[in-house]
């Protein structure tokens, strides 16, 4: 996973993304605001490689990846996925393009109906987009099976008869049935227990292996997106603040959040654990409805200055493959423009 | 599964038998004679005679006791001998209305057509235009469909049927004269004339209870669905590349049914209970009015008969809406 190739095609790339939901209030129901769960996103996911996408609690990340797969309407931006630009795309073009792109949910109870069989549930796409007779169904049914490994006598059972693991290997078969070539896991792991949540992971970088897939990985967990990403991008309110190969950033983050949220991980090593020095944040995040001006993270951020909460940063390249938005490395922007063949070294 | 409905039946018994018991002693309780219908000319000593021959002489519990004996065993005896030519409940006496002086099984035979016509087809209409109703109003909340949706259940739930009744006849019996404001039971269905005729006196009782089940029936479906547009699953749906309409009507409805087929099921006794007050503005001489005119002339072995027979109708339909709810939701299960 560590030298993953780097195909250097880029599959997905996501242009200024925003996603706002009008808030409605008062007696006649007017439009007063607008939440700001997404508010410009930009990145790009190579062929093959896995992005991790981490922040806190109500930050955006799942509905950035609900929203790059169209599970919303994007309120702007743009979404190329394998070439085709689906932000704009009609319903019948974008269910087209569905067996392309899949998710794997975060509630592997809620998200599977009670009433289909897992073998209803993982065939029901089949039905849609694939022309099959009912013995290769059943048998391509059976193949996702053994690829997540679930029991193939489990087919005709009913999503509550599993554990929470199970679910989520349905999920993920159900997920993997029209061969996607990118897929976005929203918190796979996040309603497992610890013991499972590492079974889920392998196999997830099994299948990325056998099947050459691409991910988006969301997730508040570092440690494990530590594990699994090749680049990692770190939201906070809305905004991506810092996006960069996983070594680097977990070794030397640039953004003061970043650094405050990587100080947080716990070391597993005591005498390590004991020397650690957190930084603790102050304060509560704004509102996204109401966010600050300039620099979203100007009123926690330990190192702010007057430009802060006068302009807004731009996210900008300031190493090779690494990208932030902050002001303390305005200065910095020479290397920007040679990009994509360091970032291969650097990942 | 069948364990449990043995179960269930089982403990149905008890409970039926308390229910009988308690309308028995509110009968016995309620004030009313009888007699009162009979002429005043009539001697106290025959009168007394009269009441004995009802069997009003014999004490509480021996009168309970005996209309028990003929309800369980001897009515369903009766009903088997009709239906095979056997005679195993010959010479034994039946219940017998005290304003007919005939069995009250044979009456409420003739007035069980009726009612299942009129008020059965306005349930099957009610429920016919709730369910897209409830569904489109769902699938989008807030739009002027589901206003006027919204508006015409309101009114459906809060006018009530003894308003509505009249206030149809008074337009469309009284001033346009398209319907008949009675209903007319001697008539024989056998051509297309008495067709239509048939057709036309059913159409204002069948608007009027439709509106009342309608408004119910389409609240329940509206928000059930409401409830499982939002889920997960329906995401999942929708990112597997579903078409809408599979989306809504496989995965949503599908589910959403299964609260409203239970309380579906849990209406149908009030069909067979009759509407009373609708049978009435109507003249529809149905189960309903049955039960009416027996409580004004004290037939309690009519009243009693009816009201044990509504009983065992709900228990019954409580029962098939439990079953109902195990066939079409994989997670409940009853062993």
């Amino acid at each position: 996973m560590l030298d993953a190739p780097n195909s250097g095609k880029k599959l997905v790339e996501v242009q200024g993304l925003k996603m706002h939901f009008p808030i409605y209030a008062g007696l006649f129901k007017t439009r007063v605001g607008e939440v700001k769960a997404v508010d410009g996103v930009s990145f790009h996911i190579y062929e093959r490689e896995t992005l991790g996408l981490v922040g806190e609690s109500g930050c955006g990340k799942s509905t950035c990846g609900r929203a790059i797969l169209r599970l919303y309407e994007p309120t702007d931006g743009s979404i190329r996925i394998d070439g085709e630009e689906i932000a704009k795309a009609g319903p019948d073009r974008l269910r087209q393009m569905r067996p392309t792109m899949q998710m794997v949910f975060q509630d592997p109870q809620a998200s599977l109906n009670p009433r289909m069989t897992v073998a209803g549930i993982i065939g029901e796409p089949l039905d849609e987009h694939a022309k099959l007779s009912k013995r290769e169904k059943l048998e391509r049914i059976y193949e996702l099976m053994d690829a997540v490994g679930l029991n193939r006598n489990f087919a005709n059972r009913y999503p509550h008869e599993f554990s929470g693991g199970q679910r989520q290997r349905i999920g993920i078969a159900r997920a993997l049935a029209l061969n996607p070539k990118f897929i976005v896991c929203d918190e796979p792991i996040a309603a497992l227990d610890v013991s499972i949540q590492a079974q889920v992971v392998n196999l997830l970088e099994d299948l990325q292996e056998q099947f050459g897939l691409t991910y988006l990985f969301i997730s508040h967990d570092l440690s494990m997106v530590r594990h699994i990403a090749d680049r990692v991008a770190v939201m906070y309110l809305g905004q991506i603040a810092e996006l960069a190969p996983r070594d680097p950033l977990y070794e030397t983050p640039l953004h003061p959040y970043t650094q405050a949220l990587l100080s947080a991980v716990p070391e597993p090593d005591p005498r390590e654990e004991t020397r650690r020095t957190r930084i603790l944040l102050k304060g509560d995040v704004p509102s996204p409805s109401n966010p600050p001006r300039g620099c979203n993270f100007c009123t926690r951020c330990p190192q702010v200055m007057d430009i802060c909460s006068r302009e807004e940063p731009e996210f900008r390249e300031v190493q090779p493959g690494r990208y932030v938005a902050c002001h303390l490395y305005n200065e910095t922007t020479t290397t920007a423009g040679q990009t994509a063949a360091s970032e291969a070294q650097s990942a | 599964m069948f364990i449990f409905t043995l179960r269930r039946l089982l403990t149905a018994i008890p409970t039926l038998l308390l229910i009988s018991l308690v309308i028995f002693l509110l009968l016995e309780l309620a004030p009313g004679d009888p007699m009162a219908n009979q002429p005043l000319t009539i001697p106290p000593d025959v009168r007394e005679k009269m009441r004995e021959a009802l069997g009003l002489g014999e004490p509480v519990h021996v009168r309970y006791w005996k209309w028990l004996v003929q309800f369980v065993w001897v009515e369903p005896l009766y009903l088997f001998d009709s239906a095979f030519g056997t005679s195993f409940a010959e010479g034994e006496q039946r219940i017998v209305s005290w304003q007919f002086r005939s069995p009250v099984f044979d009456t409420i035979w003739q007035r069980m057509p009726q009612t299942l016509w009129v008020v059965g087809m306005a349930y099957v209409v009610g429920v016919l235009i709730a369910l897209p109703i409830g569904i489109i109003s769902a699938y989008r909340q807030y739009s002027w469909f589901d206003q006027v949706g919204t508006f015409i259940s309101m009114i459906g739930f809060s006018v009530p049927t003894f308003f509505t009744g009249v206030l149809l006849i008074v337009i469309f019996s009284v001033e346009l004269g398209w319907f008949p404001s009675i209903y007319d039971t001697t008539l024989v269905v056998n051509s297309w004339d008495t067709f239509v005729q048939q057709v036309r006196q059913m159409a204002m009782p069948v608007f009027v209870l439709a509106l009342f089940n309608a408004a119910q029936i389409s609240r329940f479906m509206r928000a059930s669905m409401l409830d499982n547009l939002n889920q997960d699953y329906v995401r999942t749906a929708r990112a597997k590349g579903m078409r809408e309409r599979t989306v809504v009507l496989v995965h949503v409805l599908r589910n959403s049914l299964i609260p409203v087929v239970t309380v579906i099921a849990l209406g149908v006794p009030q069909v067979f209970g009759g509407a009373i007050i609708t049978e009435q503005v109507f003249k529809v001489n149905g189960l309903g009015q049955l039960l009416i005119t027996a409580i004004y002339a004290n037939d309690l072995p009519m009243v009693q008969t009816l009201s044990v027979i509504f009983a065992v109708l709900i228990v019954l339909f409580n029962l098939i809406a439990d079953i109902l709810y195990g066939l079409l939701d994989p997670r409940i299960r009853y062993d």
